[in-house]
């Protein structure tokens, strides 16, 4: 810091405020992946949400902030093993940065058990969200938030599309690669078999729940609230994120329509996801015009994702984590250099902002995606990640856990 | 004696209920089945067609004297019948004995049809 700055009251109140409903998007993801997938597993699923959030939030303070914020080098930031007392206070305190990097970081691992839902040991797991929240997401988080290469470069991710979304949307990736489908998706032709979630109700609550919660994730991510400077920068992100859920669920709604015959919604349920995660790096450089045209192309893109991953590539992700958080962060990362109003190149900036955002979506994505993929390649080589075929069949609820969700 | 199976529309027990009391049928017992037939619709999840050929009906069990079971046969087809396929099925096969099992009785007496 070149000034000293005084810890603001406002600023502090509303980043904290930010914090607890990125916080409630853990409900959220928990309540979307335990509604879109079979009632025998309810429990594992709902016991991953809390894991990847106990986890994260032991973690993170004790080894992912410093990686992550310490000064270190461009690539990775400082071990500071539980001490965060090297990070100045700023306009906020620094255990508010700490816990509003906490509830990102443990989003970024959440977004991963969607994908490897049904069929994942669960103690394998449990090793995955470790390294997790301590190695892959602070490392590449420090490349664009804690003074990294990338934020040299001028890449820009105001809340997350590529740090937080694509990051756990590549691993998403990796996982359901590594585990294979859940037995019976596929047909021995290799046509894909619906095997439709338990409780859509569930489902609908979750992304009313994500949307509810994205209110802090985007506009918290400006940090501050205080004077007339902030205040129209949250409202602005705040109008641009509605717009993109809106129309990104409107894109899932029509596209739906017009393909199957009917509105789908379990995909626009994945639709405003879509938009949510689109919009979530450009969220404060785009017009409100440019986030409904930005949510409008992420819905339209994950229902092309989601048809591809599962009918072409034979990938099973149950919830449509990789086609949501994965596509749609790379995508939205894009597009805001396409759209940002300073720089974007629709907007006379040329392909440079664009080219740069393309470099660090492209490198987090290959990191994530690659770390991902040995991790569990190692695991199933060393352990085992997948459960027996009988569990599987019968539900991990009975056999990893011993008790049921529904009795 | 007589043991009366129907397999109906879930939507049409409260009214099949209804007409078999008024045909002096007391008693059944009834439970939630699950059927494979003609009828079914295709759904979509997630992008991916699929067809529900798994069909949700409520089978009826009476086991009534002879005398009512025109009447009780009737009573389920006046009012389970929609016309769409779908509407179900009755099944009718004779009884050897029946017990009481309070009182230890047997024979047509036990029975909850009207005398």
């Amino acid at each position: 810091m070149e000034e000293t700055v005084t810890i603001s009251g406002l600023d502090t109140v509303w980043v904290i405020i930010a914090a607890m409903l990125v916080f409630f998007m853990q409900p959220g993801f928990a309540l979307v992946e335990a509604g879109f997938t079979r009632s025998k597993n309810t429990a594992n699923i709902l016991m991953k949400n809390f894991v990847d959030f106990m986890a994260g939030s032991f973690l993170f303070w004790m080894i992912g902030f410093g990686l992550m914020h310490g000064s270190g080098s461009g690539f990775i930031g400082e071990l500071h093993l539980f001490d965060f007392s090297f990070y100045p206070d700023t306009n906020i305190p620094k255990e508010c940065t700490l816990i509003f990097q906490t509830v990102f970081c443990a989003t970024a691992a959440t977004i991963v058990s969607g994908a490897m839902a049904e069929r994942t040991k669960f103690s394998m797991y449990i090793v995955f969200s470790i390294i997790v929240s301590v190695f892959i997401y602070p490392i590449e988080g420090h490349w664009s938030w804690g003074g990294g290469w990338l934020s040299e470069l001028g890449f820009h991710d105001f809340a997350g599309s590529t740090v937080v979304h694509l990051c756990g949307g590549a691993i998403a990736l990796a996982g359901a690669i590594v585990l294979g489908p859940r037995i019976g998706k596929y047909t021995k032709h290799g046509t894909s078999v619906a095997i439709p979630g338990h409780n859509l109700a569930y489902g609908a609550l979750g992304v009313f729940i994500l949307w509810f919660g994205w209110f802090g994730f985007n506009p918290g991510s400006q940090l501050a609230a205080e004077g007339s400077e902030n205040a129209i920068a949250i409202s602005h992100v705040m109008c641009t994120t509605n717009m993109a859920a809106a129309t990104g669920g409107l894109a899932a709604l029509i596209l739906t329509w017009i393909v199957y015959g009917k509105p789908s919604l379990s995909l626009v349920c994945n639709g405003i996801l879509a938009g949510l995660v689109g919009i979530t790096a450009g969220c404060d450089v785009v017009s409100i015009a440019g986030s409904a045209i930005i949510g409008f192309i992420c819905g339209c893109a994950m229902v092309c994702s989601v048809t591809i991953i599962d009918n072409v590539l034979h990938i099973d992700d149950p919830v449509g984590a990789v086609s949501v958080h994965g596509v749609c962060g790379l995508l939205g990362t894009l597009l805001t250099g396409a759209f940002a109003l300073d720089g974007g190149l629709f907007y006379g900036g040329g392909w440079n902002f664009l080219g740069i955002e393309a470099l660090g979506s492209i490198t987090v994505a290959l990191w994530a995606f690659t770390l991902g993929y040995l991790l569990f390649w190692v695991l199933k080589k060393v352990h085992g990640i997948r459960v027996e075929s009988r569990i599987e069949e019968e539900g991990l609820d009975i056999y990893e856990h011993g008790e049921t969700a529904y009795n | 004696m007589k043991k009366i199976e129907a397999i109906i529309r879930r939507t049409h027990f409260e009214e099949v209920k209804e007409a078999l009391f008024a045909a002096d049928i007391n008693w059944f017992s009834y439970s939630e089945v699950k059927a494979i037939g003609q009828d079914r619709q295709d759904r979509i999840y997630r992008g991916v067609m699929y067809s529900t050929d798994i069909i949700e009906r409520i089978e009826i069990k009476i086991v009534c004297r002879d005398q009512f079971v025109q009447p009780a046969i009737e009573a389920i087809m006046s009012t389970a019948r929609t016309g769409e396929i779908g509407d179900g099925r009755i099944f009718v096969s004779p009884v050897d004995d029946t017990y009481s099992i309070r009182t230890g009785e047997h024979g047509d007496s036990v029975l909850a049809d009207k005398k």
